[in-house]
């Protein structure tokens, strides 16, 4: 187990390193540079650059410097320092601003992992175990509904719903009362008030497809001869479910890990525009749009890192779950 | 015998002297399926005395595993118990329990399985968890049952696997079902059966996925722990060399019926039922030598939806009598001696005259045909194979790295001669099937050559052909493949599948296809009609004939078959065999016949070559071989193949099922690990691996001890 993880661990160094390559190329692409983008703004709005500041930039981040020197440069910051340059739009270190939206787009993403689990767990175990029942039908017809409709529509629908059923302000994760205000259990209430509608918007097509693998891993799983072999042992059903098949069929569950996390943090930008959420994606959507270059890289990077850590954890989880993968066999 | 008495015999009433352990009466299980009711089990009668061994033969088909599943409800939905009774007389108190009223999931049936009787299953690697270690298995039913501490449940999985013969238990409880071998995880399975000490065992086809070596060790521990425990056995198989080997009592299915019961001497040597006659005549018997046509059963079980009216045998039987079979319904009767059979040839109320008693099977005797014809050895070889190595790397750490190699063909010289037939044998992992596929070019061998010639022109090394070259060798040189069920894809129609390689090679289309493919679908005795439908409509064996036909549409010279009768039934298997040989004769085809299964490789080969561990160990003709072996893993492998014959259960040469690890191969001849004519000191010192070396004419072996041995062929030990 150990040699596994440390096998792991050692591969994502080449990984990551190509990841950075590629983050720093988009930051590339534009013609020009930074410095020159921000004189271009600056002279548009008609006011002249002090070109000590220039230089100053310039040599900051080693915009004289050949590429090699430049991407060196760039990512020993990450490394070394936490400095991810600076945002030119937003004239803000892209860390402080990374870090003022990040806690929450986490909590946003583990709640709907939560949520997801906790809905798809129990809904894909009945519908497998009665198959063909009346729930299994409900389940289906509910998940197929789930997958079928766009995100953002279903987030509409929720605002409504929220709006005129429930009287709530619904749009972001707070009241303009706790907007800026310092947490207490009265903010983190009105956090939770406002959070179940991005988390079942998020969480329901995710919901629905893990029910389907679920129902059908399990499906598969049931009516192997082990099954057969544990019953003919004498064990009860329940006991057989939970032992046996069930630890088969919950490999999809940990592999979400995988692809949730990257996905919550830059994916669902328009979800998040549209119930107008403090979250990274609309910020990654601003960044590329009005080319904030070193914004929209360190984004990219966190969330390819996000993708590498979290298929190293579900890797991780389903060795330890799964001895075939753990011991390398078949 | 002609006027031996039959009268209705009432199996449920009055058995041996011991009241039976259980008995079935008129069981019935049923299957609710697409089309229509399928009565798997239509009212089976079986009786099973204490401490006996009861075998239930048949086809696939017949209703032999829903039966067993049946006793201990394990029939999944749609399936269920619809009537008759279990009667289950569990030791000790004597109360008689009926489990057919027990509803799968009833918590009294819990107490009975794996305490009072066990099972163990076909694949016992599919059934053991790949999740759990196999302590964690065997451990479960001793804290279930017998309510051991997890300490204590341990401590005694240790000592039942090392009941159960397995090597180095201590290591194996905590190692997890893939790590073993089938035979170890079949004894895995035994030890869990047998954990609690159970009254019944019930164990269905435990040893057909098993090498002919493991099926014998498996055969001798289970009679070992019988004698142990005294406990009972019913034993499914379709193989009537196991049941000459371990029954008792053998009772004959046919279509969810027993159609004759009685003692393993009675159902081998005197069978009475027609059905029985043929499942016993088409069983390819060791020692009789190379057969021009192997007797089948005609036709095909029926599907279970589709039950014929009357004695359901009679569509394929050769004595039925006109107007009656086709309408009565026959029950059993009893000749006075416990021998029991469904058939109204023995009711003298329907015998016409002038049919007599027993059975006379008009038939002609098979014919021995000599083998390798004098021609075929005159010509240049179709194949000429030399020093052939396959390497595959082993890799392990960090990284990946090659830590070893596993030799899987390693250093194979052998021809394949035109218009002959050469048999490949060996246990698994000899390195046979590898070989086959180097030859097909699956595989590109890592070094040697395989030198082809076709006709009269120059000999080519195929194992450098690439692009258009290797293309037409490969039309040349086809395959049929093991599993019929996997094989073929499920989502392409026959003319699909078979036109397929006419496509690829850019031979045909269109219209001429379809004519071809018609045509190759009446020479394999499939219909032209089946050329739109789909796999799934086929059994077992049409599916191999639609394997073959694929193989053959290219006109091939040479055609590799690897394992391909090897999982289908012995009547069908018979059926295949003769088709591989009438299509030999009409195209002219060379075959390389691979097989674990030496009857079928007597029956079919002119020559055989034996490996062990990716060495070519002998090589002779059949008759040579299979008579005089010279090497004493031919010996051993002779020896292991069960014999339907009663009264030939003699201790015998037995293989451990231990085999060396191929990455690192032992000292000396590779063999002596396991070799019963080992001698220390020679046959595994560091200088001495055997050659292979030639000891007459076509004869070759690689043993340090082939001059002084005198080994046992198969109709040597004959009495």
């Amino acid at each position: 187990m150990l040699g596994f993880v440390a096998r792991r661990l050692g591969l994502m160094v080449p990984t990551l390193f190509a990841i950075s390559l590629v983050s720093f190329a988009i930051i590339q692409l534009p013609p020009g540079d930074y410095a020159t983008t921000l004189v271009s703004q600056l002279e548009d709005n008609g006011q002249t650059v002090d070109t000590a500041q220039l230089e100053a930039i310039r040599e900051r981040y080693g915009l004289d410097q050949p590429i090699v020197v430049q991407y060196w440069t760039w990512i020993s910051n990450i490394v070394l320092h936490g400095d991810f340059g600076q945002s030119f739009q937003w004239n803000q270190p892209v860390a402080e601003l990374l870090s003022s939206r990040l806690p929450l787009t986490i909590v946003l993403t583990l709640s709907t992992v939560l949520f997801t689990w906790i809905v798809a767990f129990p809904i894909g175990l009945y519908s497998a175990v009665r198959q063909y029942s009346w729930g299994d039908y409900v389940a289906t017809t509910v998940g197929f509904l789930g997958l079928a409709i766009p995100n953002f529509l279903l987030a509409l629908g929720l605002m409504y719903i929220a709006l005129t059923v429930f009287d709530a302000d619904v749009g972001g994760l707070f009241s303009a009362e706790y907007e800026e205000a310092p947490w207490s259990l009265a903010r983190f209430a009105d956090l939770l008030g406002h959070l179940w509608i991005p988390v079942i918007v998020l969480g329901t097509a995710g919901t629905a497809g893990l029910i389907r693998i679920l129902r059908a891993n399990l499906l598969d799983e049931l009516h192997k001869p082990y099954v057969v072999a544990a019953r003919s042992r004498g064990l009860s059903e329940t006991r057989i479910l939970f032992k046996y098949p069930l630890r088969v069929a919950v490999s999809p569950f940990l592999s979400t890990i995988g692809w949730v996390l990257p996905l919550l943090v830059s994916g669902e930008i328009v979800v998040s525009q549209v119930l107008s959420l403090p979250t990274t994606g609309p910020l990654l959507l601003r960044a590329l749009r009005s080319q904030d270059m070193y914004l929209a890289g360190a984004i990219i990077l966190l969330v390819s890192v996000l993708t590498v850590v979290g298929t190293l954890l579900s890797d991780i989880l389903l060795a330890r779950m799964d001895p075939r993968v753990r011991l390398g066999m078949r | 015998m002609t006027d031996m008495e039959f009268t209705g015999s009432t199996l449920t009433a009055a058995g041996p002297a011991a009241p039976p352990l259980l008995e079935l009466s008129g069981l019935r299980t049923e299957f609710a399926t697409r089309d229509g009711l399928v009565r798997a089990v239509d009212g089976v009668d079986l009786r099973i005395p204490p401490g006996s061994t009861v075998c239930l033969v048949g086809e696939s088909g017949c209703g032999k595993s829903v039966t067993a599943r049946s006793i201990l409800g394990l029939v999944d939905p749609p399936g269920r118990v619809s009537g008759g009774h279990i009667w289950w007389r569990p030791p000790g108190d004597g109360e008689r329990v009926d489990l057919a009223g027990y509803g799968r999931t009833d918590p009294r049936f819990r107490q009975i399985r794996g305490q009072q009787i066990s099972m163990i299953f076909q694949e016992p690697l599919a059934a053991l968890s790949p999740m759990y270690t196999v302590g964690d298995q065997l451990g479960e039913t001793l804290r279930l049952h017998r309510g051991l501490s997890k300490a204590e449940a341990r401590d005694e999985a240790i000592a039942l696997l090392r009941r159960v013969h397995i090597p180095r238990p201590e290591q194996r409880v905590d190692e997890y079902s893939f790590q073993l071998s089938g035979g170890m995880c079949q004894r895995v399975m035994i030890a869990v059966a047998l954990s609690c000490e159970p009254a019944l065992l019930i164990a269905d086809e435990p040893t057909t996925a098993l090498d002919v070596t493991i099926q014998a060790r498996i055969l001798d521990l289970i009679a070992e722990l019988q004698a142990d425990t005294g406990m009972s056995v019913l034993f499914i198989t379709h193989d009537l060399g196991v049941v000459a080997e371990i029954a008792d009592e053998v009772a004959v299915m046919y279509l969810g019926r027993v159609v004759e019961h009685g003692s393993t001497e009675q159902i081998l040597t005197d069978p009475r039922h027609p059905y029985t006659h043929r499942l016993l005549r088409s069983v390819p018997r060791l020692g009789s030598g190379r057969q021009r046509v192997l007797p089948t059963v005609r036709g095909q079980v029926p599907h279970g939806a589709r039950r014929p009216a009357g004695c359901s045998f009679h569509p394929r039987c050769d004595h039925a009598i006109a107007g009656v079979c086709g309408t009565v319904d026959p029950a059993a009767l009893d000749g006075g001696d416990g021998h029991e059979v469904a058939c109204l040839l023995y009711d003298d109320a329907h015998r016409p005259a002038g049919r007599t008693l027993p059975l006379t099977v008009v038939e002609p005797a098979p014919t021995p045909e000599p083998a390798a014809t004098a021609v075929t050895a005159d010509r240049p070889p179709l194949l000429d194979v030399r020093d052939l190595r396959m390497l595959f790397p082993v890799r392990h750490g960090m990284f990946g790295r090659t830590t070893g190699q596993v030799h899987a063909v390693d250093g194979v010289s052998l021809t394949v001669r035109p218009g002959e037939t050469l048999g490949l044998v060996g246990e698994s992992g000899c390195g046979k099937t590898t070989l086959g596929r180097c030859i097909v070019r699956a595989e590109t061998p890592t070094s040697g050559q395989i030198q082809y010639r076709d006709g009269d022109g120059d000999p080519v090394d195929v194992t450098r052909l690439s692009g258009g070259a290797l293309r037409r060798y490969q039309r040349d040189v086809r395959t049929v493949f093991q599993d019929p069920f996997s094989s073929l894809n499920p989502r392409m129609t026959l003319r699909q599948i078979i036109g397929d390689p006419l496509v690829t090679h850019g031979i045909a289309r269109g219209s001429e296809l379809t004519d071809r493919v018609a045509d190759m679908l009446r020479r394999v005795g499939l219909s032209p009609d089946y050329l739109d439908r789909y796999p799934h409509a086929f059994s077992g064996g049409q599916r191999q004939r639609v394997n073959i036909a694929r193989a053959l549409i290219l006109g091939p010279k040479l055609v590799v078959a690897d394992e391909a009768v090897s999982a289908l039934d012995v009547s069908v298997r018979a059926q295949i065999l003769n088709l591989l040989r009438e299509l030999q004769d009409e195209f002219q085809l060379t075959y390389v016949f691979i097989s674990h299964d030496l009857s079928v490789v007597e029956a079919l080969c002119d020559r055989v070559a034996v490996m062990y561990l990716g060495k070519i160990v002998e090589l002779a003709d059949t008759a040579t071989l299979f008579t005089a072996p010279k090497h004493p893993y031919t010996e051993a492998l002779l020896s292991a193949v069960p014999v339907p014959e009663p009264g030939r259960r003699t201790r015998r040469t037995r293989l451990s099922d231990d085999l060396p690890d191929p990455v690192n191969p032992p000292d000396g001849c590779w063999f002596h690990t396991r070799c019963p004519h080992a001698v220390a000191g020679r046959c595994d010192q560091p200088a001495s691996p055997p050659a292979l070396e030639t000891v007459a004419a076509g004869h070759d072996v690689a043993c340090l001890r082939h001059a002084e041995l005198h080994l046992d062929g198969v109709r040597a030990d004959r009495p």
